[in-house]
C-alpha cells in the first residue's frame, strides 16, 4: 500500500517522486518501459524563468507573455503561481546537479518565440534529456522506488475515489492499492499517428483511463501543432532554430512570416503555403557551420539522417505536424481531477497554464512547479475496496483478448486514425470535417472492437491504440463544439474569436460521450 | 532488399530508411510477432539500441542497407543496479559557482541516453561480467568534473575495484556510442584522479627485475 502511487516517469512524475520522498511518503513510480524512456528527454528547447532582475525580466511579465499566448484561456492564478515559482525550480535544478548552460558565471538565457526577454534556460542543445536525467539521478539516490515495465490499464475509482491502478505485466493483471494516485502520464498528441513530432508511447493513456474512470477533461481540442517538423520523417526542429535566427523561406525563397511569432501562427502560415501548393524550408544557412555545430548539434545530426542533408549549405524541408496537448485531465487549483485522490500533473492535466496556445519553454517549467507543487496539496483516501473484483474483471478482457491465435492488427487502422486526425481535426477544421470525422472515427471504432491480439508482444500498443481512439472522440467532438478560432483551434467557419473565453468539458454520461461549452 | 533478423531473413522494398522504419515496415506487413522497442524516433530516448553487423547502433539513427544482420545488445544489465552501485549523483554541493568552462567540461559526459550501447561493445564483460562498465564510469566523471561536487574521493573509492583498471583502454565503447562521448577517454581521466588521490593500479606490472622467469609480455 503506497501513500502516493505516481504513473509515468517523465520529468513531471519525476519531480514529483522527489518531492514525496522529501515530504516522507510511501511512493512508487510506475514506467511502461523505462524511467528515463519518456517525452521530456525530446523536449530540447529549455525551461522559461524570469531569474535575473537586473536583465529587466520578472515574474509579472513573464505571466503577462503566458497569458497573452494563451489567448483568454489561462487560469492566471496558476500561471501567476508558476511564473513566480519558477526562480526557485531552477535554483533547486541547480542545486541537484543539472548542468545549464552558464553566461559566465550566470545561468544563461536566450528568447523564445513570443517571449518578452531572454528568459529560456537551457542545457546546451539537451535540455529536456539533461532534466530527464539528472532528476533520474536523484531518485536513484534517494531511492525512490520503480515499477518498470508495467502497463497502466485502468484506475480502481469507486464512490468517485480513486484507491489504485490496475496494470498489466507481460499477460498479467495486478491491482496496486494506493491512498492516492498521481497521473504523470504525458500528452495525447502521439493520435496523429504519422503527423506528429510525439514518441510513440504518446497515446493519452492517462488522460483515457481518467475518462473511463468518470473524469472530466477540458480544451482537448487544443492540440498545438510544431511549425517545424521534418516533412518526411516528422521528426522536430527545435523552435531554437528559430531562437538563433533561423528563416522560414517558401520555394521562391522568399519569407513569408515573422519565424518568432507563436507557434499557432506560424504553423497556420506554413500550412498555407504548403496548401497552396508550395513548399516550405528553414533556412539555417547563414548562422554558419560553426555555430549550428556548437549550438544546434543534434538538430544537425536529426537533419542528415532523416533529410539526407546538411543545414549548414543546404535549405531544411518543413511541414507543421501535431506536437503537444495543452487540453488534458481537468484540474481545479489542487490539482485534483474530478476523482478523489485522483491528481494529474504535466501535459497530460489541464492545469489552465497554456490555455489556447502554449510558450516554448514554458512545459518543463509545468513539469517541475507542479510535479512538486502535487505534493502537498494531496489528500489521501481511507476508502475500503475489493481489490480481487478488480482483477477478476481485467484479467477476463485481457485473456479473452488473446484467446484467438489468428487475427489482423490494428496497424493500418492506426494509420487511418492519423490521417484522418489530421485532415479534419488538424491546422484548420469546420463543422463538416469535424462532423465526418466524428463519423469516421466511430468506424474505425467499430472495426476496432471486433480485433483481437493473437501475439502477447502486440497486446500493450493494441491497448494503447484503443486509449488513442477513445482521446480522438473527444478531441473531434470538442474542436465541433467549439464554434470559434482561438490560439491553436482554428475553424475555417467560424474565423473570429467568441466574446467570451469558454473552456470545454467533456465526460461520460451513460457510458456515452458529452461535451458542453461553459465558464 | 533483405533484412536478417536473428536467422531470419526479410524482404522489403529498397528504399532510403532508418532501419527502425524497416522494422516497423516488417511489423505491420510481415511479421507481427517480430519485437523491438522504439520510441522517440529522435535518438534521445535510449531504447531502441541493436547490433547491426556486429556494431551497435541506433534503430532510428542508423540507415538500412541491403543484407544487413540484426541482432540485440550482447550483456544487458539494469542501469539501475549499476548506477546505485557507483552511485552517480551530486553527493555534497560545494556551493562553487558553475562557470562556462566548468559547464563544457561536463557537456559531452551528460549526454548519455542509457543506451547500453557502450556495455553492450565492451570485451571486458566476457571475461569478467561484474566489471562496471563504460557508462557507468563516465556518469562517474561526469559528477567527479562537476565543479559543484564536493566529495570526489568518494567516487574514485568506489570504482576501484571491478572499475577503471578492468579496462583495456580498447575503446569500443567509444565506437559504439551514438551521441558520441568518449569513455575510454573518460577512464583514464577518472585513473589520473585515482593516482593523484593516492589509489594506484592493482594489476601487476610488466617488470624487468623479478618476473620469476615468466612475463607474457615479452
Amino acid at each position: 500500500m503506497y501513500d502516493i502511487l505516481i504513473v509515468g516517469s517523465g520529468g513531471a512524475g519525476l519531480s514529483c517522486a522527489l518531492e514525496a520522498q522529501k515530504r516522507g511518503q510511501k511512493v512508487a513510480v510506475i514506467t511502461q518501459s523505462f524511467p528515463t524512456n519518456a517525452a521530456t528527454c525530446m523536449a530540447q528547447g529549455g525551461l522559461n524563468a524570469a531569474i535575473y532582475s537586473d536583465k529587466g525580466d520578472s515574474p509579472s511579465l513573464h505571466t503577462e507573455d503566458t497569458i497573452k499566448g494563451a489567448a483568454g484561456l489561462a487560469d492566471k492564478q496558476m500561471v501567476l503561481s508558476m511564473c513566480e515559482g519558477a526562480k526557485e525550480q531552477i535554483e533547486w535544478l541547480d542545486s541537484i546537479g543539472m548542468p545549464f548552460s552558464r553566461n559566465k558565471d550566470r545561468v544563461a538565457q536566450r528568447k523564445f518565440g513570443a517571449a518578452s526577454r531572454d528568459r529560456t534556460t537551457y542545457s546546451q542543445d539537451y535540455t529536456g534529456l539533461k532534466l530527464l536525467h539528472t532528476l533520474y539521478d536523484n531518485c536513484l539516490k534517494e531511492e525512490i522506488e520503480f515499477l518498470d515495465d508495467t502497463f497502466v490499464l485502468d484506475l480502481v475509482v469507486e464512490e468517485a475515489t480513486c484507491r489504485g491502478v490496475v496494470t498489466l505485466k507481460g499477460r498479467e493483471v495486478e491491482v496496486i492499492e494506493s491512498s492516492s494516485v498521481v497521473l504523470a502520464t504525458g500528452g495525447y498528441a502521439g493520435i496523429y499517428h504519422g503527423f506528429t513530432t510525439n514518441a510513440a508511447e504518446s497515446t493519452g493513456d492517462g488522460a483515457a483511463m481518467a475518462l473511463r474512470a468518470g473524469a472530466k477533461l477540458s480544451d482537448m481540442e487544443f492540440v498545438q501543432f510544431h511549425p517545424t517538423s521534418l516533412k518526411n520523417s516528422s521528426a522536430l526542429v527545435s523552435e531554437s532554430a528559430r531562437g538563433a535566427g533561423g528563416f522560414l523561406v517558401n520555394e521562391n525563397g522568399e519569407r513569408f512570416i515573422d519565424e518568432l511569432m507563436t507557434r499557432d501562427e506560424v504553423s497556420r502560415a506554413v500550412f498555407l503555403q504548403i496548401q497552396r501548393g508550395g513548399e516550405v524550408f528553414l533556412d539555417i544557412r547563414h548562422l554558419g557551420d560553426e555555430f549550428i555545430s556548437k549550438n544546434l548539434p543534434q538538430e544537425k545530426k536529426l537533419i542528415q539522417i532523416h533529410e539526407n542533408l546538411n543545414p549548414s549549405c543546404e535549405l531544411i524541408p518543413i511541414a507543421p505536424a501535431a506536437h503537444y496537448s495543452m487540453g488534458g485531465i481537468d484540474v481545479d487549483v489542487n490539482l485534483q481531477t474530478s476523482i478523489k485522490s485522483l491528481y494529474a500533473i504535466g501535459e497530460c492535466s489541464n492545469v489552465k497554464v497554456h490555455g489556447a496556445n502554449r510558450l516554448g519553454g514554458n512545459s518543463l517549467l509545468e513539469i517541475v512547479y507542479f510535479g512538486r507543487a502535487v505534493v502537498s496539496k494531496i489528500e489521501k483516501s481511507s476508502l475500503h475496496v475489493e481489490i480481487k473484483k478488480h482483477e477478476t474483471v481485467a484479467q477476463k478482457r485481457i485473456d479473452a483478448l488473446l484467446s484467438s491465435n489468428k487475427s489482423d492488427t490494428f496497424f493500418k487502422l492506426r494509420d487511418s486514425l492519423g490521417k484522418e486526425l489530421f485532415e479534419k481535426a488538424g491546422i484548420f477544421r469546420n463543422k463538416i470535417s469535424l462532423e465526418e470525422l466524428v463519423k469516421n472515427i466511430k468506424e474505425i471504432s467499430k472495426r476496432f472492437d471486433k480485433l483481437t491480439v493473437s501475439s502477447s508482444s502486440l497486446l500493450v500498443s493494441h491497448l494503447k491504440f484503443k486509449n488513442s481512439l477513445d482521446i480522438a472522440k473527444v478531441v473531434a467532438l470538442s474542436a465541433l463544439k467549439r464554434e470559434e478560432s482561438r490560439g491553436a483551434h482554428y475553424r475555417d467557419d467560424f474565423k473570429k474569436l467568441s466574446k467570451e473565453a469558454l473552456h470545454s468539458y467533456a465526460g461520460l454520461k451513460n457510458s456515452s460521450l458529452e461535451c458542453r461549452i461553459s465558464k | 532488399m533483405k533484412i536478417e533478423i536473428q536467422e531470419t531473413v526479410y524482404e522489403i522494398p529498397t528504399k532510403e530508411q532508418t532501419l527502425l522504419s524497416a522494422l516497423i515496415y516488417i511489423r505491420e506487413n510481415i511479421d507481427s510477432t517480430l519485437e523491438f522497442n522504439y520510441n522517440c524516433k529522435s535518438g534521445v530516448c535510449g531504447v531502441c539500441s541493436i547490433r547491426v553487423n556486429n556494431q551497435e547502433t541506433l534503430l532510428c539513427e542508423y540507415k538500412a542497407q541491403d543484407s544487413d544482420k540484426i541482432e540485440p545488445l550482447l550483456h544487458k544489465k539494469e542501469p539501475q543496479e549499476l548506477l546505485k552501485k557507483v552511485q552517480s549523483w551530486l553527493h555534497v554541493n560545494s556551493l562553487k559557482p558553475m562557470g562556462k568552462a566548468s559547464e563544457e567540461l561536463i557537456e559531452k559526459q551528460s549526454d548519455c541516453i542509457l543506451c547500453g550501447s557502450c556495455f553492450s561493445a565492451c570485451p571486458v564483460l566476457y571475461v569478467k561480467p561484474s566489471f562496471l562498465g563504460p557508462y557507468a564510469l563516465t556518469r562517474v566523471w561526469r559528477y567527479v568534473a562537476d565543479i559543484r561536487e564536493g566529495d570526489k574521493r568518494g567516487f574514485l573509492e568506489r570504482i576501484q575495484k571491478n572499475g577503471i583498471w578492468d579496462c583495456t583502454l580498447c575503446g569500443e565503447c567509444t565506437l559504439a556510442c551514438p551521441v558520441g562521448i568518449d569513455s575510454k577517454s573518460d577512464i583514464l581521466y577518472l585513473r589520473t584522479k585515482s593516482m593523484q588521490a593516492g589509489h594506484f593500479d592493482p594489476t601487476p606490472q610488466p617488470s624487468f627485475g623479478n618476473d620469476f622467469g615468466f612475463n607474457p609480455n615479452f
